[in-house]
């Protein structure tokens, strides 16, 4: 089953990402802080991820590459407030697009050792959300069409007239 | 600014009229067919009606004595390649780190890549 629910709201900048994980909050705090654990599950597989920076403190700096045969895309930031167990706050920027920078707050929630993580991003207009997620998330793109309440598989065949 | 997308999203975002969708992905059907899973009135469902009806996602047209709903592909499709996107791009990631956590539950000294050597220090 796939758990991830994406939520982009019409008239403003927001996303937000929801997934639950069956492991205990020091765990998924560990995945997501330690750069020798984001790099193995952040992006698509088929990108190498080869962090730079990954400095998860007040004012630390992140910086990294996915690199794969179709090219090289870098993203840097920095992290703002002092990082917990429960979340941090980050800056994003898809080195394609300087300027086009989102914020970004991840919040870790422990329920019964199963672990709720939300990212809420806010983008700077709708319009630099919608092209920063079309320019910025090129990979992966031949697998989504697998949910929407799974109401997009059953409407293929209805899209090809 | 509204952009189109945006109203998409925005009739989108309800699980009843998705719901609705869904069941007009069978085929044309009246206001009383669209209610009647629904705990919900007839007028409750019309006003979901005219949100998905504004966002282009249906077209109405009046058959005999009912209203007949029907479903429109294109601006789906649009925000569905949008946001498959993004969520494919999600869905990996948070596939991989189930597979992490998993490991690293196995085996809490399991934190290196499997594929490179182990940095020290953090």
């Amino acid at each position: 089953m796939s758990r991830t629910t994406i939520d982009a709201p019409a008239g403003v900048p927001f996303i937000d990402v929801t997934r639950e994980f069956d492991a205990p909050l020091e765990l998924v705090w560990k995945a997501w802080t330690e750069p020798e654990l984001i790099k193995q599950w952040l992006g698509p597989a088929k990108y190498e991820m080869v962090i730079h920076e990954w400095d998860v403190r007040d004012g630390g700096r992140w910086r990294f590459v996915h690199r794969a045969a179709d090219g090289e895309f870098g993203f840097h930031g920095v992290f703002h407030g002092e990082p917990s167990p429960h979340g941090f706050l980050q800056t994003w920027e898809f080195e394609g697009a300087p300027g086009h920078v989102s914020l970004e707050r991840l919040t870790l929630e422990e329920r019964d050792g199963r672990t709720i993580a939300r990212t809420h991003s806010s983008y700077q207009s709708v319009a630099d959300r919608d092209a920063m997620i079309e320019n910025g998330m090129e990979g992966g793109m031949n697998e989504g069409f697998d949910r929407l309440d799974q109401l997009l598989a059953r409407l293929q065949p209805a899209a090809v007239h | 600014m509204e952009t189109q997308l945006d109203i998409v999203f925005g009739a989108l975002a309800d699980p009843t009229r998705r719901a609705i969708l869904g069941r007009l992905t069978d085929g044309d059907a009246t206001v009383a067919e669209l209610a009647a899973p629904f705990a919900m009135t007839q007028p409750a469902i019309s006003r979901h009606l005219k949100v998905l009806e504004r966002a282009g996602l249906i077209s109405r047209q009046r058959r005999a004595t009912a209203n007949l709903s029907h479903l429109e592909a294109a601006p789906l499709r649009d925000a569905t390649e949008w946001l498959a996107r993004y969520r494919a791009w999600w869905e990996e990631s948070h596939g991989r780190l189930d597979a992490l956590l998993a490991r690293l539950q196995a085996d809490p000294l399991a934190t290196r890549d499997r594929d490179r050597p182990a940095n020290a220090g953090e």
